[in-house]
């Protein structure tokens, strides 16, 4: 069965490592770097998992989060959410907005497979 | 016929008895016995001064001559005793609590302590006062010359006699006038003396009276008959003469140097006005009684053309009583003495005090620290006055030669020394009365008195006759005696309405117009208010009081606890009295009136307390100082406010610097957040890269290769990152040292694009106008080029254009060059443009590597080196001038 992740995220070389990471894994893993029109990059694509990053050009990834957490079919699709700005107060803002697992970077590479198994194996227990 | 011998021996005698009886009293004085000497009787005497030589021989000459108008001399200061006595009573009062020593202190003290008003007084009661006492010279020397005449020896010579008289006045003067330096310590010897002189004076002439009534006209009802038939009651009464000279008379009693000496300076007790009120009108009558009778008989009795002013003397001469025509000479030497005696220490006083010693303290300035030098200074200066203004009357007398001249003087004096009256008047009740409207009034008053009076008076002496016929340089309209064209009536009339009148209204006009000094309000309330405040500070009586009334005042203003402890307190006290409001008793009202004046104030306690307790009016003084009171509040409450302002001012400030530092916070955070963000980044890519590479097997070679590449990328990204943040900080806290130096522009550009265009691919052509960059520059040349490299770097970056072209170009804007970077890209979009010079401000989504500082720093530059830095809208691309300081580019090659 194919897992695919869709990874939102604009600097170049943390989407290669990533990808290069869940690749490895098993994942199909497709990216946008445009904050824009993430919310219907992500329901055209329908990915088992969402990696968003915060600080993205055109739309925060908070606001992305919260306009995906409106649409129904969107609720319970898990979203790993990768920041750099490290503050407290983003994490607040991205648990009230209906994160499933924060991250603040740089991360190490376990952390993230870890994540995005765990994620995923809850996902598929429902 | 007495021999002139007897005359001069009894002459002495009598003056001898002076000088004991001064001398005595002086000493009873000095005792503390003697209350004879201050009693009403011998204050009311010693007002009869007034009546001088002039009232006692000219008294029946101007009967004999002009009828009844002789009565108006002595009408005035009857009227003003009698209807007047308050005014005297508030001079008196006023001089007393001032301790004045003289007409002149007391104007001057008035108006501020103006010694210029003193000294314009004493001239003008010494240029009035030197022809009056030439006067008294004169009828001495007159009454001595009946007898001369009568004198078979011969002995008598004028000139040397009236030297004598002089100069032995001036000594009884100085004796018994300069032996105090404080005039206000009186003269009991004096003035006893002069006591004594107005009972010789009155006898003589009631002596004199008496005889003619009863030992030749024999008796009332013949004597009657005689007035009847003679001449002096057909003589038409001049009404304006009247009026002129009962009011002249009036003021000159109160003006009079002499009589304010004895009227105001010796008085010892203020109650002996009252006496004196009655008293010295009764004298005036008696002295009157047998005025006519005595003019009557002479003209009948002595040959035509003989002078009626020595009728007291010729005509008991004439009837061979030698006894009593030498009481009546000792009776004119009296009166003649006494006013030359009290007038020359009066007008000494004077000159000594205001002219004297303000003119010896300035030149002796510093020296003037030891009393005991000043005090024999000032007694000198008052004994050698003295001198010179007896001198001056004797010179003045020798000079006019007697005679006619002398016969108006008196009224002459009077009317000069009345021009004192507005001021003195206005000063006393009239608080508008100020130093300048005095002094105008003075001036005028003085001025056209000479002009219309005096000068005229003396004929040709001074002015030309042509003068008083037909006025200066022939302007009628200014003839002395006909001023503005109001001719026809008498000299003397004319005079004093002009020069009192004019004087009156000068007086008014500037006082209305002028301010006060604080010094003369002060006096001027003092002076007016004399009454209010200059009685012993008497206890409350509250016989009317309102215990009630006080509780609810005092609650006000101490509160209410206090204020019934206070009146609990107070109503035990008396008769252990609880639960009721104690009496208004002095005592409690002056412990009340003590307590609350430690809340309100003295002034405003006093005055609340008058108000409900009524027994004692609120004076203009306590109205005053609660006046100064509130001013003191309100400059306080003012002091208040403007603190509160200033308080609320910098509250404001704070907030200000609050909302400041709470965006300098949020722009720190906010920094923080952004060089945390900036910083992550790259790290997460070396962290994520480094691991694959150390995790990972079986990596291809080219994939390692590209790892490691990235992670070397990122690294130097990092450093950029780092220097940029470094660089800034150091811009940004002014801690940079600029390397001034010298080189060309396009030295600076040259080094700026090929520094610039190395580390980038190439693409990007540059245009330049090099014509124009041949400017020299002093400045930081590095700093600058490192301006043009961010900015070249930024075209390389960002612009989108095909083939991308920069076009540098230098120009002049008003007198300042300017740098201009335009590409051909699409630009930045015009709600960036403001941001761009903002730090991490990155337009669009372009990742170029860089953190967002270059512009910011650029910025920071050129502020640096005192330029500056712009985007340069509606240029197609992105666009940015460059403006260096005139002060940093040197002239044109």
């Amino acid at each position: 069965m194919s897992r695919k992740v869709l990874l939102i995220e604009d600097e170049p070389n943390i989407t290669e490592a990533i990808r290069f990471l869940l690749t490895r894994e098993g994942w199909q893993v497709e990216t946008h770097a445009e904050g824009t029109d993430a919310v219907q990059v992500i329901k055209a694509a329908e990915p088992d998992l969402v990696i968003l990053d915060v600080m993205l050009p055109g739309k925060s990834g908070m606001e992305i989060l919260r306009d995906l957490r409106e649409h129904q079919d969107m609720q319970r699709l898990p979203v790993l959410m990768l920041t750099a700005r490290g503050q407290s107060r983003d994490r607040e803002m991205a648990e009230k907005a209906g994160v499933s697992r924060f991250m603040t970077k740089p991360f190490s590479n376990a952390e993230v497979l870890t994540a995005v198994r765990d994620l995923h194996a809850q996902a598929s227990r429902l | 016929m007495a021999t002139l011998n007897v005359l001069i021996l009894v002459c002495l005698g009598y003056v001898v008895l002076l000088f004991g009886v001064a001398f005595a009293a002086d000493r009873l004085a000095a005792a503390g016995r003697g209350k004879w000497l201050r009693s009403p009787l011998i204050y009311t005497l010693s007002l009869s001064i007034y009546c001088t030589a002039w009232t006692f021989y000219g008294a029946v000459g101007n009967a004999a001559r002009s009828g009844l108008e002789f009565v108006t001399i002595y009408l005035g200061p009857t009227l003003v005793m009698v209807g007047w006595w308050w005014g005297l009573r508030k001079l008196v009062r006023v001089g007393r609590s001032q301790r004045v020593t003289s007409i002149a202190d007391l104007i001057s003290s008035r108006y501020g302590k103006s010694n210029t008003l003193a000294i314009c007084v004493t001239t003008l009661a010494v240029v009035g006062g030197t022809p009056y006492i030439a006067l008294q010279l004169q009828s001495i020397t007159l009454s001595f010359s009946i007898f001369a005449e009568a004198d078979p020896t011969g002995l008598y010579r004028e000139g040397s006699s009236v030297f004598w008289v002089a100069a032995g006045l001036a000594v009884f003067a100085i004796l018994f006038g300069t032996r105090n330096l404080d005039v206000n310590e009186r003269h009991h010897g004096v003035v006893t003396a002069i006591a004594l002189e107005s009972v010789v004076k009155l006898f003589a002439l009631l002596a004199v009276g008496i005889f003619v009534v009863w030992g030749i006209a024999g008796g009332l009802a013949p004597m009657m008959e005689r007035i009847d038939a003679s001449e002096i009651g057909k003589w038409n009464v001049d009404a304006s003469r009247w009026a002129t000279f009962t009011f002249l008379s009036a003021a000159a009693f109160i003006c009079l140097p002499r009589m304010f000496q004895v009227m105001v300076v010796e008085n010892d007790d203020e109650s002996h006005l009252r006496t004196a009120a009655w008293a010295f009108p009764l004298y005036l009558l008696l002295m009157s009684l047998f005025v006519v009778p005595i003019a009557v008989i002479g003209l009948d009795l002595m040959p035509k053309g003989s002078n009626p002013d020595l009728f007291v003397l010729t005509v008991p001469l004439s009837q061979g009583n030698d006894w009593l025509a030498m009481l009546s000479f000792i009776g004119g030497f009296s009166s003649a003495t006494s006013m030359v005696i009290v007038t020359a220490m009066a007008l000494s006083t004077m000159v000594s005090n205001h002219v004297v010693m303000p003119i010896w303290l300035s030149t002796h300035e510093g020296s003037a620290s030891v009393s005991g030098d000043v005090r024999t200074i000032v007694l000198m200066a008052r004994r050698v006055s003295i001198a010179v203004i007896m001198a001056l009357g004797y010179f003045y007398y020798r000079v006019s030669g007697g005679g006619a001249a002398l016969a108006s003087i008196g009224l002459v004096a009077f009317a000069g020394i009345s021009q004192i009256l507005p001021a003195l008047v206005g000063g006393l009740f009239w608080r508008g009365a100020t130093r300048t409207g005095a002094l105008v009034g003075l001036s005028i008053g003085f001025i056209l008195w000479i002009y219309t009076l005096l000068l005229p008076g003396m004929g040709g002496g001074i002015i030309p006759i042509s003068v008083i016929e037909n006025g200066p340089f022939g302007w009628g309209w200014l003839r002395p005696q006909a001023l503005f064209g109001i001719e026809g009536i008498d000299p003397m009339v004319h005079s004093v309405m002009w020069s009192l009148s004019l004087n009156t209204i000068g007086f008014c006009v500037a006082s209305l117009l002028s301010f006060p000094s604080p010094l003369e309000r002060l006096q001027g309330a003092q002076f007016v208010n004399v009454f209010d405040h200059s009685v012993a500070p008497q206890g409350w009586t509250g016989s009317v009081a309102q215990s009630e009334d006080l509780m609810i005042m005092t609650q006000r203003i101490l509160g209410v606890v206090p204020a019934q402890e206070f009146f609990q307190a107070e109503a035990e006290r008396q008769n252990g009295r609880t639960g009721r409001l104690p009496e208004p008793t002095p005592g409690f009202l002056q412990r009340l009136e003590r307590e609350l004046s430690g809340s309100v104030g003295a002034a405003t306690a006093h005055a609340m307390i008058g108000q409900i307790v009524g027994g004692a009016s609120v004076s203009v003084e306590d109205l005053l100082a609660v006046a100064d009171e509130s001013a003191q509040l309100l400059e306080y409450s003012s002091q208040l406010e403007a603190k509160s302002n200033e308080l609320s001012r910098t509250a404001l400030k704070l907030r200000e610097a609050n909302t400041k530092l709470t965006q300098v916070s949020k722009q720190k955070d906010a920094f923080l957040s952004q060089v945390s963000h900036e910083l992550r980044t790259p790290m997460t890519s070396i962290r994520a890269f480094s691991e694959i590479l150390r995790d990972t097997d079986g990596l291809s070679a080219e994939e390692q290769t590209r790892y490691a590449a990235i992670i070397h990328d990122e690294a130097l990204r990092l450093t950029r990152l780092l220097d940029d943040l470094l660089d800034l900080s150091v811009l940004e806290s002014g801690q940079v040292s600029l390397n001034t130096g010298d080189g060309s522009l396009s030295a600076v550009l040259d080094r700026a694009i090929s520094g610039a265009l190395a580390g980038g691919d190439g693409k990007l052509s540059v245009r330049r106008v090099r014509a124009s960059e041949r400017i020299q520059l002093h400045t930081d040349l590095d700093r600058l080029g490192q301006v043009f490299i961010n900015l070249i770097s930024n075209a390389q970056k960002y612009c989108d254009a095909a083939l991308p072209e920069l076009t540098i170009s230098t120009h002049d804007v008003g007198g300042q060059v300017v740098i201009d970077f335009v590409d051909n890209g699409s630009g930045i979009p015009a709600e960036a443009q403001a941001l761009v010079f903002e730090k991490f401000a990155r337009v669009g989504s372009d990742k170029a590597g860089g953190a967002g500082l270059g512009l910011a720093i650029c910025r920071e530059i050129m502020q640096r080196l005192g330029g500056d830095i712009a985007y340069l809208p509606g240029q197609g691309g992105a666009a940015f001038r460059v403006s260096l300081p005139v002060a940093y580019q040197q002239a044109a090659q």
